[in-house]
């Protein structure tokens, strides 16, 4: 009894240290983004930090539900259409030109998880990759878009009608806050009941149903929460560039950000973060050169699957230094 | 009138190359359980080698029709044997994604290569003008495409559901393990059934290089409309496949003459009302 205790208050003083380093390194890697407008190019940055929230939101669905969607270009593009137009045409403030960004993707991802929860597995990709094909095609044809041009100078407003986000610091805070709070969104989610159930979903969807849980519906939410936190990567990335175009909704964007949830690693909170920050940079390095990107994307995503299917992040905490520091 | 055949042919042929496809993504999920990505790829294979062939080596039309299969047939099993036999244990997402990179990277090298705009490719001299049939005019070359894939989709039905290779292979698709006690070489099956795939999509690539043009990205657009054929049709049977093709190939075609806003949308709305309708597709089995 006595030797269990004990090992049982060591269990409870390591998990008590390694929840402190990890507070320590969450710390760090804020005050690290709090500081990094100093070092690097803002919008560069601002990038990043969208593209990072767009790869977590998407990993809400692969790592915790074990969905895997072809056609999140859709939400985070459909968002940039929407906070877009709200702010050019309609002239609202950013927080509300986001917000129905956010609730536009929602209502996206409540059609298309609707109609794509009906099959499992591989259909299940197809199905979006399809409907994200529609979606493309109707961005092309559709007045409020501007088809090819898209929409084009979008003023990015002032925050709260105080705020001018025009001063590209003011933006740059604008956008970590978003980020912040969208990642800790995502935190909060995968460690509620709900989000235990999405992983008893992943794990054995028979059981899951065999215990009385109603699969469909847990996977429609889960769909339609990364939906509409796709889409406020997507409505704050209009703003940051100022336009709104294709590319944002073409089945190469859904592709980008499976590579990035890939490599970084599948199911780990900070996994795409990592995979979304290389994946960034290596495309900001390549952007200047002639040789097109789609041939690293490419091998990248064949090396992933081949050799390290759990990513970079997943394989250091599988690796002896990762299990040290209690991951 | 003119307008309705007119488009009923450009259905027809779009069918045509919608049912060698989705047969040959059907034949490979069947056995390897692998939803290849990269068939859209192989297709644009297909068209390209017959074009570089013509222009470096001068060899045809006729023999391109046989050569370029071949040398993506063999070129997809060399993929098959060296990489992706290594992913069959695995989640079958993998295998999917492994295709999508596989497809980037192939795609990708010809675009750097040859640049994004296509290349003419000419019909052969024999096939060239075409008939008038008293209701539309028929460019041979066309007919021929319909004519000539059809019969490719009935060898291929015949060769699984008719011979000893296909019943070892629809063996296989049951209990890969039993047929492999029985002394058949099932790995071996399976590289040859990705490297029929792959040629079947090499050959539908060379059909349509006359017809569209030969450009690196002819493939990846056809390959997603694809995928909605095959959720369609479900990938049950290998019949289910040819006739969903056919009949999505033409029911794009009539939607061009009566509402042509809708015809790039067409089959994504078919597909989400079948999945609503019947989730398990037209000829699908209950999964």
């Amino acid at each position: 009894m006595v030797e269990l205790s004990e090992k049982m208050t060591t269990t409870i003083e390591t998990e008590r240290s390694t929840s402190r380093l990890q507070a320590v390194l969450l710390l760090l890697a804020v005050g690290c983004l709090i500081a990094a407008p100093l070092f690097f190019y803002p919008i560069f940055l601002m990038k990043l930090l969208c593209f990072a929230l767009f790869a977590c939101a998407f990993n809400l669905l692969l790592g915790y539900t074990g969905l895997l969607s072809f056609g999140h270009a859709t939400f985070f593009g459909g968002a940039a259409y929407f906070t877009a137009h709200a702010m050019k045409e309609w002239g609202v403030t950013p927080e509300i030109g986001v917000l129905i960004g956010v609730a536009g993707a929602a209502l996206l991802g409540l059609i298309v998880g609707f109609v794509a929860i009906r099959r499992q597995g591989i259909y299940f990709a197809m199905i979006t990759l399809a409907l994200g094909q529609m979606f493309y095609f109707f961005c092309l044809q559709a007045q409020f878009t501007h088809g090819e041009d898209g929409i084009q100078s979008v003023p990015r407003g002032h925050l709260f009608g105080i705020v001018d986000l025009g001063n590209t610091t003011n933006m740059y805070y604008f956008v970590l806050a978003v980020f912040v709070i969208g990642v800790a969104i995502i935190w909060r989610f995968i460690n509620s009941p709900f989000g235990m159930i999405l992983k008893s979903i992943r794990e054995n969807e028979a059981r899951a149903t065999s215990l009385g849980y109603s699969v469909a519906r847990y996977k429609l939410g889960a769909f339609v929460m990364s939906a509409a936190l796709t889409g406020l990567a997507g409505g704050v990335k209009a703003l940051v560039f100022q336009f709104a175009t294709l590319t944002d909704v073409g089945w190469q964007m859904s592709g980008e950000v499976i590579l990035m949830t890939l490599l970084g690693g599948i199911g780990t909170l900070i996994g795409p973060i990592v995979g979304a920050g290389l994946v960034v940079t290596l495309q900001n390095y390549l952007a200047t050169s002639d040789f097109p990107v789609t041939i690293i994307t490419g091998i990248v995503f064949m090396v992933c699957v081949l050799l390290f299917r759990r990513g970079i992040i997943g394989e250091f905490y599988a690796s002896r230094l990762g299990k040290k520091l209690g991951f | 009138m003119q307008a309705l055949f007119g488009q009923l042919l450009i259905g027809l042929i779009n069918g045509s190359f919608y049912a060698l496809l989705s047969l040959g993504l059907a034949v490979i999920f069947g056995l390897l359980r692998v939803i290849n990505f990269a068939h859209g790829a192989q297709y644009m294979l297909g068209a390209f080698v017959a074009y570089l062939l013509l222009q470096y080596l001068g060899i045809g039309y006729w023999a391109a029709l046989i050569v370029a299969p071949v040398i993506v047939g063999l070129f997809g099993a060399a993929v098959e044997r060296t990489m992706l036999s290594r992913l069959y244990k695995l989640d079958p997402l993998y295998g999917l994604l492994f295709t999508f990179g596989l497809a980037l990277t192939i795609e990708g090298t010809f675009r750097y290569l040859y640049g994004a705009s296509g290349q003419p490719y000419a019909a052969p001299p024999q096939l060239a003008g075409g008939t008038n049939l008293g209701f539309m005019f028929l460019p041979n070359y066309r007919g021929w495409v319909v004519v000539v894939s059809l019969l490719a989709c009935l060898g291929t039905w015949l060769l699984i559901e008719k011979t000893k290779l296909g019943s070892y292979l629809r063996a296989a698709t049951e209990n890969p393990v039993l047929v492999q006690a029985f002394g058949v070489n099932v790995p071996l099956l399976l590289t040859f059934t990705y490297a029929l795939g792959a040629g079947l999509a090499a050959f539908a690539g060379v059909l349509a290089a006359p017809v569209y043009q030969v450009s690196p990205l002819m493939g990846t657009n056809l390959i997603i409309v694809v995928f909605a054929v095959v959720v369609v049709g479900g990938m049950g049977s290998i019949m289910g496949a040819i006739v969903t093709g056919y009949m999505l190939g033409i029911a794009e075609g009539l939607t061009k003459v009566f509402y042509p806003e809708a015809s790039n949308i067409v089959i994504f709305v078919i597909m989400a009302i079948v999945l609503l309708l019947r989730p398990a597709g037209l000829f699908g089995r209950d999964a």
